[in-house]
């Protein structure tokens, strides 16, 4: 067997976590507990898992505004994540932040960003940290396809390549920034083909696939561990929301998402290979399932009983000077 | 004509309509009667390269809906996300016999393209001695009260006001949104139009057909004498809600909106403060050198012999715009925080 079982039920643990909350934070939007914008990232559940897995608290990812599963893969507490996101004063940034600027700097998690192209050039800082106090530690970045075409996203991968930085960008491709295809947006044929141009090692996975994905971004992550410079990953996944909580989604083709919900789906994929492989029982998956089912409860439960922040105190605390 | 305005009556049909209708009403004209108007912005029509609908956001606060179906992808042009080379591409497109109008979507957005504002449009009239004639509109939305969180919410008004090249307009109502955007699409030099996300329902009575407000002309929704409440975008709304209350206890308010904070209508301000002898002024933007602090230091100035009492500004306190609704709340100037400041300049 070529992972082993605490892996793999890691692996999936992680995985269905990031759904399950992702889907009850659409229910929560939708039935006014959850304020502002949402952007859910179910349906690509396997990459931010596949990024993360291995990384440790000091190595650090920078995240966008679909970020929630990147926080989970690594290691933020959902019920600290739910808070945030219901605006509660016990949330992970005191309900300052919100969805799109969760961070748990001890957690390695430098922020989700509602800026796009707004991460790469912060975590090429991070690289250069690592790289500078020589820590070994690994920075990564989750990019969209549409924020490739940000300047500041192209200027941070040439940096990262001439200044030789522990940077593995991940390029989540699904398809759609808002309501453009990723296809229009970028003007080659290839996002991989055009990141490999900027000098560095650049390979395109099936980001619906835990296990490519998880290969490549290990080879890459090593590398960038060993001093050996970025790489870009590009992984085809499929966003099974709308672009924010809300979106109707008219710019997507009929039955697109039914069928990608049917055949695209990283957790079926995940369950339906394992078992195959006979690498885990469908029992151990349906206990987690349940256990996280749970869990999520309790964070909802915890996030709606949570205080509110106080409009005196806490509006003008973490400032440096007030006027 | 309107409650807000002290625009003359325009001859000619009107009709009820949004603030976001109206911004599209002028947009739609003005590319019917000139060919010369183009819209490109991330998502102002949506839906490009895809299987399903196009046109599937029109911008997506829908100020845009409809431009494309009407006037193709050739002059309603959805671009990648780089900001930076939307307003570039705008500006050299001005340059060169067009009249773009870029939107940024968020105003925040302004930070990936700011050099391609400051330092190349709003520069090329007086630096390549009046030999270039940049006409552009720069569309954005700002500000709070969305729950949209730091990097949504912004202002950022003052910050292009403090530019010289720029001019910035700051509508308050549909009706002169209309107009100001006729003015914004015609003007030869490179405009900011800035759209407070509250105010795109609002709704007023609107002229049918196409008028342009001249820049410079504060428009006088509420007329008073005993103090002076300058008020600008979705601030005018709470002047005007505060002014209404005072009435009721015979205190008089002359509420005077710029609607365009460059160029601005000083002389408007520092004559009805010559009445009152009191002024406060309420901006949604941050304390320090900001349009508040702007217009107090004209009063200061100008109007020093006029004053009885010390200025009061209300704005928004020095820090980022927080996402809990709570915060955001207290953040935000309202209606209790323009009286509370108009009954300290009355001394009351
Ligand atoms: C600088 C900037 N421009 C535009 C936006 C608005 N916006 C938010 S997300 C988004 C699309 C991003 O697409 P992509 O990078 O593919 O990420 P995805 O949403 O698909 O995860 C846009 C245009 C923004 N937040 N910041
Ligand atoms: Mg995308």
């Amino acid at each position: 067997m070529p992972y082993q079982e605490e892996f793999l039920l890691r692996a999936y643990r992680s995985m269905r976590t990031i759904r399950e909350f992702e889907e009850r934070c659409i229910a929560e939007f939708m039935g006014g507990n959850v304020p502002g914008f949402v952007h859910a990232s179910n349906g690509q559940e396997a990459i931010a898992v596949a990024a993360c897995i291995d990384l440790s608290d000091s190595d650090i990812i920078g995240s966008t505004h679909r970020g929630h599963g990147h926080c989970i893969a690594k290691g933020c507490d959902i019920g600290g994540m739910m808070k945030e996101i219901m605006g509660r004063s016990t949330g992970l940034c005191k309900g300052k932040g919100g969805s799109m600027h969760i961070a748990d700097i001890d957690k390695g998690m430098l922020g989700a960003n509602a800026i796009v192209g707004g991460g790469p050039p912060l975590v090429n800082g991070a690289a250069l940290a690592s790289k500078t106090l020589g820590t070994k530690n690994v920075a990564l970045s989750f990019n969209g396809d549409g924020s490739a075409n940000q300047g500041t996203a192209m200027e941070a991968m040439n940096m990262a390549v001439v200044l030789q930085l522990p940077h593995v960008f991940i390029y989540e491709n699904n398809g759609y920034a808002e309501g453009t295809a990723a296809n229009y947006g970028l003007g080659c044929d290839s996002l991989t083909d055009r990141n490999a141009g900027f000098g560095m090692p650049a390979e395109c996975v099936d980001g619906n696939d835990f296990f490519a994905t998880y290969e490549a971004i290990k080879v890459a992550t090593k590398r960038a561990r060993d001093g050996g410079g970025p790489t870009s990953i590009e992984a085809k996944c499929v966003r099974f929301d709308g672009h924010f909580i809300g979106d109707p989604q008219l710019y997507r083709g009929k039955d697109e998402v039914k069928n990608a919900r049917k055949n695209q789906d990283c957790l079926k994929i995940f369950r339906d290979r394992v078992i195959k492989e006979g690498w885990l029982k469908t029992a151990a998956m349906d206990a987690i399932d349940k256990e996280i089912k749970v869990e999520i409860e309790q964070a909802v439960a915890d996030g709606l009983a949570a205080p509110h922040p106080d409009p005196v105190t806490d509006l003008m605390s973490d400032v440096y000077c007030s006027y | 004509m309107t409650n807000n305005s002290n625009n003359a009556q325009v001859a000619g049909k009107t009709s009820i309509k949004t603030y976001r209708d109206a911004i599209n009403d002028a947009i739609r004209e003005e590319m019917r009667r000139d060919p010369t108007v183009i819209v490109l912005g991330e998502e102002v029509s949506g839906g490009a390269g895809c299987d399903g609908e196009d046109d599937a956001y029109g911008g997506v606060f829908g100020v845009t809906k409809g431009l494309m179906p009407e006037f193709g992808r050739e002059r309603v042009i959805d671009t990648p996300i780089s900001e930076a080379a939307i307003i570039g591409a705008a500006a050299g497109a001005a340059n060169n016999g067009l009249r773009p109008i870029a939107e940024l979507m968020f105003f925040d957005f302004i930070g990936v393209s700011f050099d391609q504002i400051f330092n190349q449009a709003a520069k090329f009239r007086y630096m390549f001695g009046g030999k270039s004639k940049t006409p552009m509109v720069i569309r954005g939305t700002v500000g709070g009260g969305w729950r949209a969180g730091a990097q949504h919410s912004s202002m950022l008004h003052s910050i292009v006001t403090h530019i010289a090249g720029l001019k910035v307009v700051m509508p308050s109502n549909a009706y002169d949104a209309k107009g100001l955007m006729v003015q914004a699409i015609r003007d030869d030099d490179p405009v900011i139009f800035l759209e407070h996300k509250v105010m795109y329902d609002n709704e007023c009575e609107v002229p049918d057909e196409q008028y342009a407000i001249p820049f410079g002309e504060a428009a006088f929704p509420r007329q008073g004498k005993d103090v002076t409440i300058v008020a600008i975008s979705n601030m005018v709304t709470h002047a005007i809600a505060a002014a209404d209350i005072l009435a009721e206890e015979g205190i008089s308010c002359d509420v005077i909106d710029p609607r365009t904070v460059s160029p601005m209508d000083d002389e408007a301000i520092l004559e009805s403060v010559e009445v009152t002898g009191r002024l406060v002024v309420v901006d949604e933007g941050n304390p320090r050198c900001g349009l508040a602090s702007d217009i107090a230091g004209i009063v200061a100035e100008k109007g020093f012999h006029s004053l009885r009492a010390p200025i009061r500004t209300v704005t928004a306190p020095h820090t980022p715009v927080p996402f809990a609704p709570e915060l955001e709340d207290a953040y935000l100037p309202n209606v209790d925080k323009v009286l509370a400041a108009v009954r300290e300049v009355l001394g009351a």
